[in-house]
């Protein structure tokens, strides 16, 4: 019995196979590198109504088990479907994904030093043939279009009814979790049709790739959003969704969730470079509480053009198309730069706190927006050597304070932990920052 | 206790909305961390101060009374977003100088900040509103804001904001029914502070609602259902401001058809006592005060 993976994350499982969450996917073997591991990606590149959806899905089970079914605006043609490259998604996501940047403080007794590195965040997140004719019109469902893309056999379903609807799809093998039918019923009469993709293994072999490519769909509608009700049907808690929006003219917001940006820009301890996905884990998970989990999180909102720092190489025009992203050509060969804009949003949704699908409205919002943070390599000479390291000395101290402070009330994490481990290693304020006095000694300098 | 209340309720409802809009906007910065710097908010209330010291010059309005021009900049920091300052300043003049410009039989036409707003989103690219700047603890400390606004100044045409709410939370409603969803859905959607904005700081300025109460019914049905059609069925932004702008030329229609007595923000008594037969005045809410165009 195949499953049924809706994206936007449609999940449906099949009672036989593994629990839901094994499928819904987007997790990888190194716990570092997928943080947030029922998490999907999507990207939606958009201008007017014209709009493309690349889905990806990190399926590690059985291809025979997979498959999907995305409610879609109009009725879709082999034209509009094509398959991606999950590089160009991966690429996206280390591009726009939380970043840590190291400084190294100047040597307070005059011999400058400075270096800038940039770090992405350690992987932060990351991240059949049908029955009879006469039958299928008896349930009220017709098979719009039918074709072959790649490595998946795709099909194009109306229907008039969510019984007639759920039935069919049961006897064509998939399952439906209880509950799937009422939604389903209310995109059919919202007249939306039904894209259901499966794994086509000849195919599949024939071209040879490991993993499911990414699927991607064209199609012009006015609605500017993200179906996610399917997929809280039957989940077994919050999953987590990164949107990369990519338009012409500025930043991208929910228009029926609450809109924030994650807290940036402030300083951290050293420590936690070995530990930055755990550290950004725990940032997002204490801004969704303190949201009441009913936020949409905007972690990247910038201009393609550039980026400072940047946690990865901008994507070149050739990916952006790769995306989907129709206008770059167009205005290149008008002479000037394409205007793209990247919007990364990050969503962690569940029934009750999303009871309805995620509507996105364009702004011109301009603003760059990253979700950086700081760490800053003391510098390593003695406090004797003049006035301004002793001065530098007693900063540091401060600041070593106000690190641990931020990252406390960053992460929720215990300001005796934080100490503990800041008591060691490079954000040990040592011996020579005393120019090896003690407090006392140096008050008459004698 | 009771004398304070009472002298609350007879105190202009402008001071109410004034107090509980720069409450919110306070919230909103500190809080909620919208979009928008002190010097944004000064530039705004100081533009609109002046554009309305300058109209009632030019206009002759009488006394400089800058509670409404408060109110409409108040309104524009808290819904209008644009990355450009003069957008915002423009925004400014604009909802004061509508207020003197686009007359009808000595009324203006448009709410202020409604006119501005959507003038600004028509006029350049760079204007937009953020419906989901508020969340769910906003909303109740908004609700019992506006609730309370309603306790305060029952005089202030709320019937027009009440049959607003009760409109579109029905239409809100059918759809979902019709379309099978959970009930919850059309709840997430009330539950907006946008909405609640909208529905008690904009649609019920009594300045720019129709003179009947029938006539205010109507307008709010209206402006109910087209904002509802714009943004869940055309799948738009916004749809009850763009609905207000769009059949506020509407009310001068249903004034005549369905005529009822004018309201002033406030009048003395001896103003109120000139008022000729046939054309009485709703009960006064400032008995110091004099009317002006222009407020």
């Amino acid at each position: 019995m195949k499953r049924i993976w809706i994206p936007l994350l449609f999940l449906l499982p099949a009672a036989s196979a593994p629990p839901a969450r094994a499928f819904c996917g987007f997790y990888v073997a190194q716990a570092d590198a997928r943080l947030f591991n029922k998490a999907s990606r999507v990207a939606l590149a958009r201008d007017g109504d014209r709009t493309v959806v690349t889905m990806s899905s990190d399926f590690k089970g059985d291809l025979k088990e997979f498959a999907v079914v995305i409610p879609v605006p109009t009725v879709i043609t082999k034209e509009q479907v094509h398959i991606g490259e999950t590089a160009l998604l991966d690429h996206l996501d280390s591009f726009s994904a939380p970043r840590l940047v190291e400084y190294f403080d100047e040597d307070p007794c005059g011999v400058r030093e400075e270096r800038a590195m940039s770090a992405p965040a350690a992987g932060l997140l990351m991240m059949k043939s049908s029955a009879g004719a006469a039958r299928d019109d008896a349930l009220g469902v017709r098979i719009e279009a039918r074709y072959t893309v790649g490595e998946y056999d795709i099909l194009i379903l109306s229907a008039t009814q969510s019984s007639g609807l759920g039935t069919w799809l049961r006897r064509e093998g998939y399952r439906l979790p209880a509950g799937a039918e009422e939604v389903l019923g209310s995109y059919i009469r919202q007249n939306m049709h039904f894209f259901v993709a499966k794994v086509n293994l000849k195919e599949q072999s024939k071209l040879g790739f490991e993993t499911l490519r990414p699927i991607q769909v064209a199609y012009e509608s006015p609605k500017f959003m993200l179906p996610i009700r399917l997929g809280t049907v039957n989940a077994q808690g919050p999953q987590d969704l990164l949107v990369f929006v990519i338009t012409k003219s500025g930043r991208v917001e929910s228009t029926n969730y609450r809109n924030v940006k994650v807290p940036t820009g402030m300083d951290i301890p050293l420590y936690v470079k070995d530990g930055f996905g755990d550290f950004y884990h725990a940032l997002f998970d204490r801004q969704v509480e303190n949201a009441s989990r009913e936020a949409v999180f905007t972690e990247y909102a910038w201009p393609m053009n550039w980026c400072d720092p940047c946690a990865a190489p901008p994507l070149s025009n050739e990916e952006l198309r790769g995306l989907g992203v129709f206008w770059v050509e167009d205005a290149a060969t008008r002479g000037g730069p394409a205007p793209v804009f990247l919007t990364r949003l990050h969503v962690r949704y569940d029934r009750e706190h999303f009871p309805e699908d995620l509507v996105f409205q364009e702004t011109s919002d301009q603003q760059s927006f990253q979700a950086r943070y700081v760490m800053r390599h003391p510098w390593k000479g003695s406090a004797a050597g003049c006035d301004g390291a002793r001065s530098y000395y007693e900063q540091l101290r401060r600041r070593k304070g106000e690190e641990a402070r931020a990252l406390a009330g960053l992460t929720g994490w215990g300001m005796g932990e934080i100490r503990h481990r800041m008591s060691t290693g490079e954000d040990a304020v040592g011996a020579n920052s005393a120019g090896g006095r003690r407090w006392y000694e140096r008050i008459w300098k004698n | 206790m009771s004398r304070i209340f009472a002298s609350v309720r007879r105190s202009d409802p402008r001071h109410y909305q004034i107090a509980v809009l720069s409450l919110l906007l306070l919230y909103g910065v500190f809080v909620l961390r919208f979009d928008v710097t002190p010097v944004r908010i000064a530039l705004v209330l100081l533009t609109a101060l002046g554009a309305q010291y300058a109209c009632g010059r030019a206009f002759r309005a009488g006394p400089y009374d800058p509670r409404s021009a408060l109110i409409s900049a108040l309104s524009l920091c808290l819904l209008l977003r644009t990355g450009n300052p003069w957008i915002a300043a423009l925004a400014a003049v604009v909802a004061i100088a509508g207020k003197f410009l686009v007359r009808v039989n000595g009324r203006h036409v448009f709410n202020p900040t409604n006119l501005a707003i959507v003038s600004m989103m028509l006029l350049s690219r760079d204007a937009w509103i953020s419906p989901g700047q508020w969340g769910n603890p906003a909303f109740f400390a908004l609700l019992v804001a506006c609730l309370g606004g309603l306790v305060v100044n029952r005089a202030m045409r709320s019937d027009v904001s009440l049959a607003f709410l009760a409109f579109y939370a029905a239409f809100l409603a059918a759809r979902s029914l019709h379309l099978g969803e959970p009930l919850t859905i059309p709840a997430h959607r009330l539950m907006s502070g946008s909405l609640l904005l909208f529905t008690f700081f904009m649609i019920s300025d009594p300045r720019t609602t129709p003179e009947s109460r029938l006539g205010r019914v109507i307008f709010a049905f209206l402006v109910a259902w087209a904002g509802w059609y714009w943004q869940f069925r055309m799948f738009h932004t916004s749809g009850p401001v763009w609905a207000l702008v769009a059949l506020s030329p509407v009310v001068p229609i249903l004034n005549r058809l369905l005529p009822g007595p004018r309201y002033e923000w406030a009048r003395s008594r001896q103003a109120a006592a000139d008022v000729p037969k046939g054309a009485s005045r709703e009960t006064n809410l400032d008995p110091s005060a004099v009317p002006a165009a222009g407020r």
